[in-house]
């Protein structure tokens, strides 16, 4: 596996790096192919639902399940592509965009109070129950200036998570 | 929770050694946040899904059995052909008289070994003495097969009722080193192929105690064996490698507290191999047993370390996963091993929905306390 990103050549990189809004610089696109060969166990050319699994600290995310149906068998590109909105060269506007993508997840662009109450789920389990969620989101809604049956889009998004300094950085590790 | 039935572990699997993850992991990694719950506080999920790439980028666990290939010195004019003519000697020279030395190993040791195993049937402190010294001899002709140089510091173990011996695990070859100067018994997964046989018929004999690791019944007996093991007073010096498979010797994962909880003086040791000349983890996945011995016996040597450490009691107020985490660091501190807090089972089955669950309860009960918040 050693030799593997020897493989990658310069109009390879760049083609990726054009694929991901030169969000990572060569050296990373290179570290990253590494790790992909490295999780791609099968050697498919494609990281499947399993192979991501495999990793446990991955595989107790609360959101692992809903991220891997957002793709279905990763490429080395999409898998680029997806970590683009975690580099610390992304703008704030792409993270959103990727945030808003995780809640979109039928892909209309309109975000429902059903989406919300889904990743919500996710996110707290058995814990609370289906009409505390429903209360807790209508509520804090409500007193953002919406309603429970607003349809929210990306500048909605982009106005209540915009300022509000969005910590959202993976660092590559380069070697 | 659509997803968590896909996590659950199968049922075979019970968890009666399995350690506890939460017990090891800092309570949570994401920060508390405070004042009231806006709706930017409940779409707001970059903390969750920043953990969630950083998985997906670098994560602990994968490294703990990353094989790392040696780092090649053959690249230029002048060190090339030595680096050939390496290649020759190693793989025409001491390859073939590694074969000799390992095969007249064998064809000693089973001469003398069945005989001593049929005709001495009746007197067994004699039987036992010889076949413990053959046994020790045996691995002796294996460490010389790839010219082990191993430095052994710190008294050498006793015969003693109440005591185990616990050491981090890179490849089968750890036991062999460690029997060839004290005739251990051993904890060990059951294996296929050869290694088995020699596992049913050899090492029984020095009292050695086969497992599967994935049989829950197996697990039950084995804990009773144990128990009945460490009383007796002529047995064997038990050896068990508590991670309960092979990490490539840069980190340790999280030690099975089985080995903790048997009331009696745990002797940590402590094993470190030199890279230099070849990498001496076993990564099972990718190899035979036979393919890394093969790969041993084609290097220059093996070179390690071995360290017997003070022997550790149980403290009064400790719980026996606290105990196995201090013996831990006392293994990974002189072996200079990274922790990670992490079960070495996790390369076989799924972490337990649990996990998951302890960060929804977190987030769930930080919701509704900021819920309260005026």
């Amino acid at each position: 596996m050693g030799n593997t990103s020897s493989m990658l050549t310069q109009y390879d990189i760049e083609e990726v790096q054009e694929h991901c809004n030169c969000s990572f610089s060569q050296q990373e696109i290179v570290s990253l192919y590494q790790r992909f060969c490295q999780l791609d166990r099968s050697g498919g050319g494609f990281i499947s639902a399993e192979e991501f699994l495999s990793v446990p600290e991955f595989a107790v995310n609360p959101l692992s399940q809903r991220l891997l149906r957002m793709l279905d068998g990763w490429n080395f590109k999409e898998f680029v592509a997806f970590l683009s909105a975690f580099s610390p060269r992304a703008t704030t506007q792409q993270k959103i965009e990727f945030i808003f993508k995780v809640y979109d997840s039928d892909g209309n662009g309109r975000v429902a109070m059903n989406d919300m109450l889904e990743v919500l789920r996710d996110l707290t389990g058995q814990f609370i129950s289906e009409q505390q969620r429903e209360q807790v989101l209508t509520h804090v809604l409500e007193e953002a200036g919406y309603t429970k049956d607003s349809l929210l889009v990306l500048s909605d998004f982009m106005k209540i998570l915009g300022n509000t300094g969005l910590k959202m950085e993976v660092e590559v590790p380069v070697d | 929770m659509s997803g968590s039935e896909k996590l659950t572990s199968s049922s075979s699997e019970l968890d009666l050694d399995r350690p506890n993850i939460e017990d090891y992991l800092p309570s949570s990694s994401i920060q508390e946040p405070r004042g009231k719950l806006r709706l930017r506080d409940l779409l707001d999920i970059s903390p969750t899904l920043t953990e969630a790439a950083g998985a997906i980028v670098d994560d602990s666990f994968t490294r703990c059995f990353k094989s790392n290939p040696p780092e090649p010195w053959n690249w230029n004019v002048y060190l090339f052909p030595l680096w050939c003519c390496g290649v020759v000697v190693r793989y025409l020279i001491l390859f073939p008289s590694r074969v000799i030395v390992l095969t007249l190993g064998w064809i000693i040791f089973l001469s003398s070994f069945i005989p001593v195993h049929i005709l001495l049937k009746g007197q067994d402190e004699l039987r036992k003495k010889l076949e413990r010294y053959l046994v020790e001899l045996m691995c002796s002709f294996f460490v010389a097969s790839w010219t082990g140089v191993v430095k052994y510091h710190g008294p050498r173990p006793s015969r003693r009722p109440k005591q185990v011996f616990v050491a981090n695990h890179t490849s089968m070859i750890d036991f062999i080193i460690l029997e060839q100067m004290t005739a251990f018994a051993v904890i060990m997964q059951k294996h296929p192929g050869w290694v088995g046989l020699l596992q049913s018929t050899i090492l029984e004999s020095v009292g050695c105690i086969w497992f599967n690791r994935s049989e829950a019944k197996d697990r039950e007996i084995v804990a009773r064996k144990l128990r009945e093991h460490i009383q007796g007073i002529d047995n064997n010096p038990l050896l068990i490698f508590p991670e309960g498979t092979c990490v490539n010797n840069h980190y340790t994962v999280m030690f099975k507290k089985g080995a903790f909880e048997l009331g009696c003086t745990v002797c940590p040791i402590a094993i470190k191999y030199n890279k230099i000349f070849v990498d001496a983890f076993w990564n099972s996945r990718k190899q035979s047993f036979t393919t890394h011995l093969l790969q041993l016996m084609t290097s220059w040597a093996v070179v390690c370390d071995v360290w017997y450490l003070e022997p550790q009691t149980l403290k009064a107020g400790e719980t026996p996963i606290e105990f196995a985490e201090r013996v831990r660091d006392i293994i990974s501190v002189r072996a200079g091993l990274k922790k990670v807090p992490w079960d070495g089972y996790l390369k076989y089955s799924r972490p337990s929905p649990k996990h998951r669950e302890q960060k929804q309860q977190s987030f769930a009960e930080s919701m509704l306390r900021r819920l309260q918040e005026r």
